[in-house]
């Protein structure tokens, strides 16, 4: 364990971002998860001889949508060039992207922090390019590939190096998540390879007045937002134990790829010295280039709708949600939308979200599926949560209610009638039971009369009797209430 | 009955009954038979497939349905033309199996205008050369001296036209291609403006340079060949749509002269080619003169320089271009590649010849890291100064008229040891490529070898339909496309 | 601008064109590449310093498809033409380093 250093933690991330176009970026092969190997592939994708890219107009208004979300400039101009560099899973030998004249540049992400303050990233870039197949080494002393995925479109994100910490790391990765997933853009599945993340981390190491830079390493194979986290927090370790070990800082072309180990949770260098590649980038003679006017532009920007945290920030002042509670609701847009709905179909803001995010999420879960796909109409829902609060029902019963219409979209009232789950609140008719219970019980009253406070379980035995007198109708709350106000008016009580 | 005919001629001929498709199909056939061992033109023949396309368009003829422009007309294309029938090697060991599982653009314009394909011309590897010499697969001579080159790179197609064993041919032109050969052997060689003709499925060399063009007997038939093969298709980016520039009826308007015509000459190219050259052009334009043309002096300053900024871009776009030949998806694989490296680049190195590996290499060198802004961006920025003086010599006139190549047909092993001078050779064709106009090439005399000597007129972007017209002007005054090599037939 | 190409750099062009040249080779197309090389070197007579580098040739811009699916080649096409194929993949030697992205 390194002794204690003063650093600072740098990170900058690249994102692929795979868009949710139906079709590749320069040809009609259909984009599908899983398809049987080479099904989805045609002359174009395959890259052979005499076959030309056509440019997906879907594609690029997803990438104009996103850079505008990320603030970003967007280009008036902008073109594609090649990159060109040799491996099986790239049908052509080169890559078509965009290198000098970026589709946005220049713009910021903001994202909430768990203590509900902001912290801003910068967006260098944001360009579209094509993806390449995949290469399966499992098969034996030789690679099998598949070019179904190649052609896909990918938006490349390059954040500026503002990141210091694991967490904010992970947050910024989550955010973007949530940001193309509400503009419909990408479903961003990480498990599916929808996006991935590529922090590029090092640190400051400051000594005896002097700042070190410890060289920039990039980190690949990162499949869940838990391994972002942990691997950047690995790094910080490994780097300043190397540093301290070596003295090794950042040069020109020093930087290193390193990959993330799962299963032992730790990187694992991949390439040393990272051999400039030469990839002779020139501009792509087969395509022409993309002009953007004005009028082009604001359809575009239509479409942009509430960002996340726009509408977080939002639900926190209208509807006077706590920053988790929002952040939780605003989670997915569909989720936020059913929210608001159910609001509007008359539930209380608080009691809403409760329902939503508890039971609401659990069932979501079991279903696997979204609290609003659930099959519960937000009038139902609504209705469960007023029947909440006016003490018809107490909250295990609404959960129960809420099991019982998932698909089915029944009136909560007549389930809660079925079932025999309505409470009555009704004081009279409690204070009614509350009498008899303690006409009946002389011997329970007479303890709680001696021993006072300490009588607990007396109190609870009258409790019960006095639900189970009610068939467990009567609302727990105005039993207790009345039970103890009566009690108290026993001679000796306080 | 069919000797003689020209394409538009036998289509006539075809549509009305009087000739069978099936007939021209066999007559073409049997001429290839004979004569294709000896000359090489072809490198594949597809004459079962032919004479089921042939018998076809007998049928529908008969049954009184109409048939398109090109009906019964048996046609060769270049081997860089995909086409399902057969392979599509272009003239390389490293594409030699090579069946694609989709046809050209143009392919599919032949086929759906009736045409019969007979088969796949010989040309230099990859398109890349000017005299066919570099083909992997085949030699072709020039039917008119069997020791001198057809020229290249489309010279297969060039030779197949001389000897007749096709009615009309397409070839491919990123520096000349079409019209150098076509002026070697004595027929006509249209380069249309870049962006006219699709390039889908024409195997790629110099991307913002390749066009497809038609091989023809004379200037009309060039005309109705440029009308199958012209237009947008959606499936190629650089394509230009229909609104931009409309496809015109070339074909109805050729017989008509261009009053007051003005020609752009500049003296000084003309006057780099050898006599013989020089004096036949020189010729033509006393000619036009007589049909009442004035001719213009202009000066193009940077037209020196196209050798160069071609050479280095057209390399570096093909550098980029072939890199798909690896041994992994299609083509050669290596059997001496013992990991993934040597998979391409013994496959790359096996498969390729010494002309591609040079301008790989030359393209490669053009667009490395320290060497970009000083070669490649360099020759993009030479490029713009040739195109402005092009556009400079169009406000003065017309078109412009120079040689095709300095030289007639040269002979075989002449130029192979010093690639430069093949490459200097390329002169008046390659700054027409890099301003992206369109240029033609129309027989306009011999030398004392009885070699064929073109005539290339070049015009503003989008203007073919006047370039045919001029150059049928020519034509109808003069016999030099109708002359024929002797063959022993 | 370097006046010529050396025999290293030859050597490292051929690498980077992923081309395994002959000894011959390598001899005969320094000698040949250092001539065109230089005679390329006439491009600086020009000077360009206000000049636009031009790319494309065509006044267009704008061309796209739609985002509609179209039909793929069937498996079989696709893999045709393969040099070595495995069941329905492309089949070649291990790769044993990370790609080049």
């Amino acid at each position: 364990m390194a002794a204690k250093v003063d650093y600072k933690l740098i990170v900058g991330l690249e994102i692929h971002v795979h868009l949710a176009t139906k079709s590749k970026m320069f040809c009609g092969c259909e984009l599908v998860y899983g398809g049987s190997p080479n099904s989805r592939v045609c002359p174009v994708c395959v890259g052979m001889p005499g076959s030309l890219p056509v440019m997906n107009k879907q594609a690029y208004e997803f990438a104009v949508l996103t850079a505008t979300a990320l603030n970003c400039q967007i280009a008036r101009l902008t073109k594609w060039d090649r990159k060109n560099y040799y491996y099986p899973d790239l049908p052509k030998n080169y890559q078509i992207t965009q290198y000098d004249l970026p589709l946005s540049h220049d713009g910021f992400i903001e994202i909430p922090l768990e203590d509900g303050t902001i912290k801003r990233v910068g967006i260098i870039r944001a360009h579209l390019e094509e993806d390449a197949g995949k290469n399966t080494h499992e098969l034996g002393n030789f690679s099998a590939v598949d070019l179904n995925r190649a052609g896909a479109p990918l938006l490349e994100i390059v954040t500026a190096p503002d990141m210091n910490s694991a967490i904010e790391v992970r947050l910024m990765s989550q955010e973007l998540q949530r940001i193309v997933r509400y503009l419909g853009v990408s479903e961003a599945d990480m498990q599916k390879g929808h996006m991935r993340f590529e922090p590029n981390v090092n640190l400051h190491i400051y000594k005896k007045g002097q700042t070190y830079k410890t060289p920039i390493c990039e980190i690949k194979n990162l499949n869940s937002f838990r391994a972002i986290e942990r691997s950047v927090t690995y790094e910080v370790q490994r780097q300043l134990e190397e540093f301290l070990e070596t003295g090794k800082t950042m040069q020109m072309g020093n930087k290193r790829t390193y990959g993330w180990d799962d299963v032992h949770q730790v990187t694992v260098l991949q390439r040393e010295k990272e051999e400039s590649h030469d990839y002779r980038y020139f501009p792509e003679p087969d395509l022409v280039p993309v002009e953007l006017n004005d009028i082009w532009l604001e359809q575009i920007k239509s479409r942009l709708g509430e960002l996340p945290l726009q509408k977080q920030q939002r639900f926190i002042g209208q509807y006077g949600l706590s920053h988790y509670d929002a952040a939780v609701l605003t989670a997915d847009k569909a989720t936020a939308q059913y929210f608001e709905a159910v609001v509007q179909a008359g539930a209380d803001a608080k009691r809403a979200c409760n329902l939503i995010t508890q039971t609401g999420q659990k069932l979501a879960n079991q279903n696997n599926t979204t609290v609003d796909k659930l099959g519960i109409s937000p009038q139902n829902m609504a209705k469960l949560a007023q029947m909440t609060d006016k003490g018809q029902i107490s909250t295990s019963a609404a959960a129960q209610i809420m099991a019982a219409i998932v698909g089915k979209d029944t009136n909560p009232e007549q389930i809660a009638k079925a079932e025999n789950l309505l409470q009555t609140s009704d004081a009279g008719a409690i204070e009614a039971l509350v009498n008899q219970v303690l006409a009946e019980n002389a011997d329970a009253v007479k303890e709680i009369v001696s021993k006072g406070k300490k009588a607990q379980k007396a109190v609870g035995f009258l409790m019960g009797q006095i639900i189970q007198k009610s068939k467990g109708q009567a609302n727990p709350k105005i039993v207790s209430e009345i039970l103890n106000r009566k009690l108290a008016q026993l001679p000796g009580q306080s | 009955m069919l000797e003689g005919l020209n394409a538009i001629q036998l289509r006539e001929n075809i549509r009305s009954g009087k000739i069978q498709s099936r007939q021209a199909a066999e007559y073409a056939l049997k001429r290839i038979e004979k004569l294709n061992p000896s000359i090489g033109a072809y490198l594949n023949v597809f004459a079962d497939k032919a004479m089921e396309q042939a018998r076809a368009i007998d049928a529908k003829v008969a049954a009184g349905k109409p048939v398109g422009l090109l009906a019964g007309v048996p046609i060769a294309v270049k081997d860089n033309i995909c086409y399902t029938e057969g392979t599509t090697t272009c003239g390389s060991k490293i594409l030699a199996n090579f069946r694609p599982p989709y046809n050209a653009h143009v392919v599919e314009k032949l086929l759906a205008a009736d045409a019969v394909i007979l088969g796949k011309t010989n040309l230099d590897e990859f398109a890349m050369g000017s005299s066919t010499e570099n083909s992997g697969l085949q030699k072709t001579v020039n039917p008119w001296d069997k020791s001198r080159v057809p020229g290249g790179s489309s010279g297969g197609s060039a030779a197949a036209m001389a000897a007749g064993l096709c009615f009309a041919a397409l070839g491919s032109d990123t520096g000349g291609s079409i019209r150098q050969p076509a002026s070697f052997c004595g027929i006509v060689g249209l380069k249309p403006t870049y962006g006219r003709v699709s390039r889908y499925g024409l195997v790629a060399y110099g991307s913002s340079l390749d066009q497809i063009g038609p091989l023809t007997t004379c200037v009309e038939d060039a005309a109705m060949m440029l009308q199958v093969i012209a237009g947008h298709d959606q499936r190629d980016s650089t394509s230009v749509d229909n609104q931009t520039a409309p496809v015109t009826d070339y074909l109805s308007q050729v017989e008509k002269p261009i009053d007051g015509l003005k020609i752009a000459i500049v003296p000084e190219l003309i006057d780099k080619a050898e006599a013989s050259v020089r004096n036949a052009v020189r010729a033509a334009l006393e000619l036009y003169k007589k049909l009442g043309a004035t001719l213009v002096e202009v000066q193009m300053p940077h037209f020196d320089y196209s050798i160069a900024a071609y050479y280095v871009i057209a390399t570096a776009e093909a550098s980029s271009n072939l890199a798909r030949y690896d041994g992994c998806h299609y083509g050669y694989r290596s059997p001496n590649a013992h990991d993934y490296i040597e998979v391409y680049s013994k496959s790359r190195a096996e498969g390729f010849g010494a002309e591609v590996k040079r301008r790989i290499m030359l393209g490669t060198f053009a667009l490395s890291s320290g060497y970009y802004d000083a070669y490649y961006l360099k020759a993009l920025k030479v490029r713009n100064l040739i195109r402005r003086d092009f556009t400079n010599a169009f406000a003065k006139a017309d078109c412009l008229m120079m040689p095709v190549a300095p030289s007639t047909a040269f002979k075989f092993g002449e130029k192979m040891d010093d690639p430069l001078q093949m490459y200097l050779a390329d002169v008046y064709t390659l700054a027409v490529n890099l301003a992206g106009v369109p240029g033609i090439s129309i027989p306009c005399g011999f030398d004392d070898k009885k070699l064929p000597i073109g005539l290339q007129i070049i015009g503003p972007a989008f203007s073919e339909d006047k370039l045919l017209r001029i150059g049928r002007m020519f034509e109808s005054k003069t016999n030099y496309h109708r002359q024929k090599p002797t063959l022993q037939e | 601008m370097s006046q010529n190409i050396n025999r290293q750099q030859v050597e490292k062009v051929a690498h980077l064109s992923r081309l395994d040249l002959t000894e011959q080779e390598l001899e005969l197309f320094s000698g040949q590449l250092s001539a065109i090389v230089e005679y390329i070197q006439k491009l600086n007579e020009l000077k360009t310093d206000d000049v636009e580098p031009l790319a494309h040739c065509l006044p267009i811009h704008n061309v796209f498809r739609q985002d509609t699916v179209r039909p793929s080649l069937n498996v079989e096409k696709a893999l045709e033409n393969a040099p070595d194929r495995v069941d329905d993949f492309f089949k070649v030697p291990q790769i044993l380093e990370e790609s080049g992205a």
